[in-house]
């Protein structure tokens, strides 16, 4: 079931959204519920359905081992990297747990590794956008935060592929926000992005030319965003809850679960009035009948949050030096992320960049607006995006492992990518046929204080004198930013092989179980939402012809019309309770067809109030048949 | 174990769509992307293998291939041409970061021309230092005695350092030896830059022995300024 729609999707660490293009201009589609932030929560219920979004929120407070949030500062780390993660966060790791094994995490009595829980909320993602095109959709571009690294943005693909999406292409946030920030305006200049968001911080710089955008550098902190802020207020409020009342809650977030969930909320609503008004107050009800008031002021707010926003600094300075920019070079600033919309992180981009940023955009829809304009131009482009063009680059410098434990950069930060490098090996003992090589990727010398990517063994290396072997290595860096390697020994011609072991990810035979699973149930499942969308809706047609033949209209009708919808209604009545989606739809809309002049009439004698301005999914029933085909709310999970 | 870079090959195949003759990067006849063959980056962009070069030209080139290369404009086509526009326009992207960085370029020009640069390089520095190796290190004879006396007050002032003592003439005179270094830098670009213009001359009409020579000479400027570039940056670090 191939179709045409490309969607953009923003996977956030707070929130996600889905968006197209709808003619000239990207839009966020909508969940059920009718809002356009999906929250990045997952959540088992007590018959272990899946929940994702809003919905999932509650279980946050009320069984919170039962669902997790901000999983994406898991994605593409090992066990050894999230010791941090671990004290702040309610992760509950899965107890069988291998050192050097992918993270799996604990909900309710199921495991998940986290590009599976980050796949379903891709997957409510894809159903939110079948339900608004009522058509499949298989292709995505998704984003990511450009100092993501090799590892994570695999992570971020195979939880694409596992939610049964062929990921087109993955964008950088700050890029593709510059995206939609340049699609109505002939813009030219230097622009510069600055993305705080929920878990992740990064700055990247472009040089906007004729439709070309051309990122020059780019810089960041995976692990900075609105999340430290709460973390740190959350600290602060059980450090005083422990001092007022004694209760301490501290010692193990995980086990006073509930307590710290409503820290949380009450410190995040907190924090969100701050932005606007010079005062909030903190009022949680703990377990136990105990409460803790507290009124935080705008001016000690910004005190706290100060060393927090303060590491956004480096980054920044950082990006203009490898840019080889001044601040007054630049034209214009572009505010993206939820946590822009502090006062004193806005005061802190306009003290360091020397002009007064962008504000216009909604920070938090922009990224997936941009990615909506990406999966545009990936689809052949429209008038408004075919002289679009994103040349984006590579956030860390690739290496290898050399003698000595020393990084041999290859591939330096900053590189427009695609990039590729080619090496050449050799072997150090006579007869020697396997070489292990080890690629790196950061900034640091030593290879022990960057990130391990892969470890590779060349196999086959044709049994020469030490030193006779020419191997060619290419390492190539894709546009997602994924690195791909290839090997040839150039003296016999003979194609090494290679093996690659990912140090941190799934294998793609993994991913492959993974999907198979997922797909064959999303396949199944979209499948079946039509047909019970189509039912809800024939029982919506059939209730209101019930209605109409009372009204003084229907016998206003011919004889013959009268004849033609009672057979068209029997039509219905007969396929509506079977499986066939397209005979259901088939003859709710051939009996559509023929109340329509009922429905004219019944509006002309003003029997029933006004059809015009209907909602699509209200599937109110007094109001008598609908010309339009009413969307019925679908009730799936 | 590491031996970089890669030798300009001739070019010359068939489109593998229609097998006409084809232009660099796309069939001449029909229009398809072309696999890259290994062309030097000069070739890529038909530029001559000179070392001067208008940037804007340079980067006006590069966005028009972009246009045409970039694997964006590829996303519904096969797989094999998917393939051969990532790997076109992965060279595109290197050719243009290495000839658009006036040092990258003249490197570059002189291991398309067979020279091999010493290992000056920060990596080298490092390297030698985590293996224990010896360095090579040519000091150019011009400044023998100027690096003679300012490795002195380096060392001195490490010493100071894990004293924790302060002195300010030490300071004052590393201070005056790095300005000297910094002028010496900029001299040496000038200099570069002379030569620049006697190798673009000699592609002309220069004889191979000319080229030798001038190639020798650029090779000599170059490593005189990654050594000065580098004495900088250790003044800087004992500075820090």
């Amino acid at each position: 079931m191939a179709s045409d729609y490309i969607v953009g999707i923003d996977l956030g660490t707070t929130n996600s959204l889905v968006a197209y293009m709808q003619g000239d201009s990207p839009v966020v589609i909508p969940g059920e519920d009718g809002l356009n932030l999906v929250p990045s929560v997952v959540a088992l219920d007590e018959n272990n359905q899946v929940i994702v979004g809003n919905a999932a929120r509650r279980y946050l407070i009320e069984t919170p081992e039962r669902a997790v949030y901000s999983i994406k500062r898991l994605m593409g780390r090992g066990l050894e990297d999230i010791q941090d993660e671990l004290k702040l966060f309610p992760f509950q790791l899965a107890e069988d747990l291998q050192p050097g094994e992918v993270l799996r995490i604990k909900i309710g009595e199921r495991t998940y590794t986290p590009p599976e829980i980050s796949a379903l909320v891709l997957r409510q993602l894809k159903r939110n956008a079948e339900r608004f095109f009522g058509a499949p959709v298989s292709q995505a571009v998704i984003t990511v935060p450009a100092y993501f690294n090799d590892a994570q943005r695999q992570a971020t693909k195979d939880a694409g592929r596992i939610a049964g999406l062929n990921v087109l292409r993955l964008v950088n946030e700050p890029t593709a926000a510059s995206l939609a920030y340049g699609l109505d305006k002939n813009k030219h200049g230097i622009v510069v992005v600055y993305d705080l968001g929920g878990g992740t911080f990064d700055i990247s710089i472009l040089k906007l030319h004729d439709g070309i955008f051309e990122v020059i550098a780019t810089n960041g902190d995976t692990h900075l965003g609105g999340d430290d802020i709460d973390n740190l207020l959350i600290a602060i409020a059980l450090d005083d809850i422990r001092g007022d009342l004694g209760l301490d809650f501290r010692r193990d977030a995980r086990n006073s679960g509930e307590a710290v969930q409503r820290v949380r909320q009450a410190v995040i609503e907190a924090k969100i009035a701050l932005s606007s008004q010079p005062m909030a107050k903190l009022d949680v009800d703990l377990p136990g009948g105990h409460k803790y008031r507290r009124e935080i002021s705008l001016e000690a707010f910004e005190q706290m949050i100060q060393p927090i926003i303060d590491r956004t600094v480096g980054p920044c300075k950082q990006a203009l030096k490898d840019a080889g920019l001044k601040p007054e070079q630049i034209d214009e600033v572009v505010l993206v992320g939820g946590s822009t919309r502090i006062p004193k992180v806005r005061r802190l981009v306009q003290d360091l960049f020397g002009r007064v940023p962008h504000t216009d955009l909604n920070p938090d829809e922009v990224v997936a607006l941009g990615a909506a304009v990406q999966a545009n131009i990936l689809g052949g482009g429209s008038e408004i995006t075919k002289e679009m063009l994103l040349l984006d680059v590579t956030p860390l410098s690739l290496g290898i492992e050399v003698a000595g434990g020393v990084t041999d950069k290859i591939i330096l930060r900053n590189s427009t990518v695609p990039a590729s490098a080619t090496q050449y090996y050799t072997t150090q003992v006579d007869g020697q046929t396997n070489i292990a090589i080890h690629v790196l990727q950061g900034e640091r010398e030593l290879a022990r204080d960057c990130r391990s990517l892969a470890r590779f063994d060349l196999k086959g290396v044709p049994p020469m004198p030490a030193g006779m072997p020419r191997i060619e290595v290419k390492f190539l860096i894709d546009a997602n930013g994924i690195l791909r390697v290839s090997a040839r020994e150039q003296r016999s011609g003979k194609e090494a092989e290679i093996d690659v072991q990912p140090s941190y990810g799934l294998t793609d035979e993994q991913v492959e179980n993974m999907l198979l699973e997922s797909f064959d149930y999303a396949e199944e499942d979209f499948r079946q939402r039509q047909v019970i969308e189509a039912r809800r809706e024939a029982d919506t047609i059939l209730t209101a012809l019930a209605k109409g033949k009372k009204n003084p209209a229907w016998q206003e009708l011919t004889s013959e019309e009268r004849r033609n919808i009672d057979t068209l209604e029997k039509a219905l009545l007969a396929v509506k309770d079977g499986d066939d989606y397209h005979a259901i739809r088939e003859a709710i809309d051939a009996l559509n067809q023929a109340t329509m002049h009922l429905a004219e009439l019944m509006m002309d004698t003003a029997v029933s109030t006004a059809l015009k301005g209907k909602a699509m999914n209200d599937t109110d029933l007094e109001e008598g048949p609908q010309a339009g085909h009413p969307v019925a709310k679908a009730d799936f999970e | 174990m590491i031996i970089p870079g890669q030798g300009p090959r001739e070019a010359t195949a068939s489109c593998w769509s229609c097998g006409t003759m084809r232009a660099v990067h796309f069939c001449s006849s029909c229009g398809k992307v072309q696999p890259p063959v290994p062309v030097d980056y000069f070739s890529f962009f038909g530029f001559p293998r000179k070392l001067n070069l208008d940037a804007a030209a340079l980067e006006k080139e590069f966005y028009a291939l972009s246009r045409r290369l970039h694997p964006d404009l590829f996303a519904q086509a096969n797989p094999e041409e998917r393939a051969f526009s990532l790997e076109q326009s992965s060279m595109l992207n290197d050719a243009y970061r290495t000839l658009k960085d006036p040092i990258k370029r003249t490197e570059y020009l002189l291991r398309l021309e067979g020279v091999e640069l010493e290992e000056q390089s920060k990596q080298a520095t490092e390297k030698a230092r985590a293996t224990g190796e010896l360095k090579k290190q040519v000091v150019p004879p011009d400044l023998l005695e100027e690096v003679f006396e300012l490795n002195m007050h380096l060392e001195e002032l490490r010493t100071q350092k894990k004293m924790g003592e302060d002195d300010p003439a030490l300071l004052e005179e590393i201070g005056k030896a790095k300005l000297s270094l910094e002028e010496k830098y900029d001299a040496l670009f000038s200099e570069l830059k002379a030569e620049w213009n006697q190798w673009d001359k000699s592609v002309d009409d220069g004889t191979e022995e000319d080229r030798r020579k001038i190639l020798g000479k650029i090779l000599d400027v170059l490593n005189r300024r990654n050594y000065v570039r580098n004495l900088v940056r250790d003044v800087n670090e004992a500075l820090e």
